[in-house]
């Protein structure tokens, strides 16, 4: 089992690192340096006269290639931790007495995806290059325990018997939520609003199609190797 | 549900087994958390430079 956990773990979270950096590479990423150029003055929305108004820009990807490959690289290592997290689940649920298949993986990626990503967004937008926002160390706590929450409430949802699991399902969901992410008091957004935005609903995206076919992809190579014992 | 009771069953049955499997499930999440650390949440300059658009991209508080 020990082996099966980790073949399917790195080839799925190297697989759809590529995938991930790919697509953000197509989508993210230009969005990203336009965001840089906001952030560092070369670019002005907000001009002290009261108007705002600028063109949006077309930053070159090709000027810094190793900036580039730095971000695919992380990208594996980041989605090879999150399928460690899945393959968790999977023996888990194995060991509990069910039957993972490649299909119940897509179930569980999506699961990944609305605890780890979609949750934490509810207080914690994506944030373009320049965002201000409160100290790192504060986010980096609710951020975890928002995914921890989230986490629980799903697993109450999927594994839960009766009324009272569903109701402490939603009462987990919402706690980080009452309790409110770091914030501050001021506004002090330097780039367009339609950047911003358009830069979180992609960001979400692609995490959405990258979860998706990391729970399918571990999960295909799970049960895979489960059946070859 | 007749299956799933056999199969848990024949799991229990072998404890060392069982054991095994829940020393794995642990050393995956480990290594879960190990790497998540380094891709998202080290603030060492160094990782953070290098793994800024990926932390900006996958929306983990970066900076």
């Amino acid at each position: 089992m020990l082996k099966n956990m980790l073949t399917s773990a790195v080839f799925a979270g190297v697989a759809v690192g590529l995938i991930a950096a790919l697509l953000q590479f197509w989508l993210v990423t230009p969005l990203l340096l336009q965001g840089e150029m906001y952030e560092s003055g070369t670019v002005v929305h907000f001009a002290t006269d009261g108007s705002t108004q600028s063109s949006p820009q077309r930053p070159n990807l090709l000027e810094e290639p190793s900036r580039h490959l730095m971000t695919i690289g992380f990208n594996m290592v980041a989605w090879t931790g999150f399928a460690f997290f899945l393959v968790a689940g999977y023996a888990w649920f194995e060991r509990r007495g069910g039957e993972m298949t490649a299909r119940l993986g897509l179930i569980w990626g999506l699961a990944g995806f609305i605890a780890v990503q979609l949750a934490p967004a509810i207080g914690m937008p994506p944030e373009l290059p320049g965002t201000v926002r409160p100290e790192v160390e504060l986010r980096q706590i609710w951020w975890i325990c928002t995914v921890l929450c989230s986490v629980g409430a799903l697993a109450l949802l999927a594994f839960g018997r009766g009324a009272l699991t569903i109701i402490a399902a939603f009462v987990l969901f919402a706690l980080p939520h009452v309790f409110g992410a770091p914030e501050l008091d001021t506004f002090f957004g330097v780039a367009p609003p339609e950047l911003s935005s358009n830069f979180a609903t992609r960001s979400l995206g692609v995490s959405a199609v990258g979860w998706t076919i990391l729970g399918l992809i571990a999960a295909t190579l799970w049960v895979r190797q489960r059946d070859e014992v | 549900m007749k299956n799933d009771d056999i199969k848990v069953l024949a799991k229990t049955a072998n404890p060392a087994a069982a054991n095994a499997d829940l020393l794995g499930i642990g050393g995956a999440i480990l290594a879960g958390f190990i790497l998540l650390f380094a891709a998202g949440f080290a603030q060492a300059t160094v990782m953070h430079d290098t793994s800024h658009d990926q932390r900006h991209a996958m929306a983990f508080p970066c900076h």
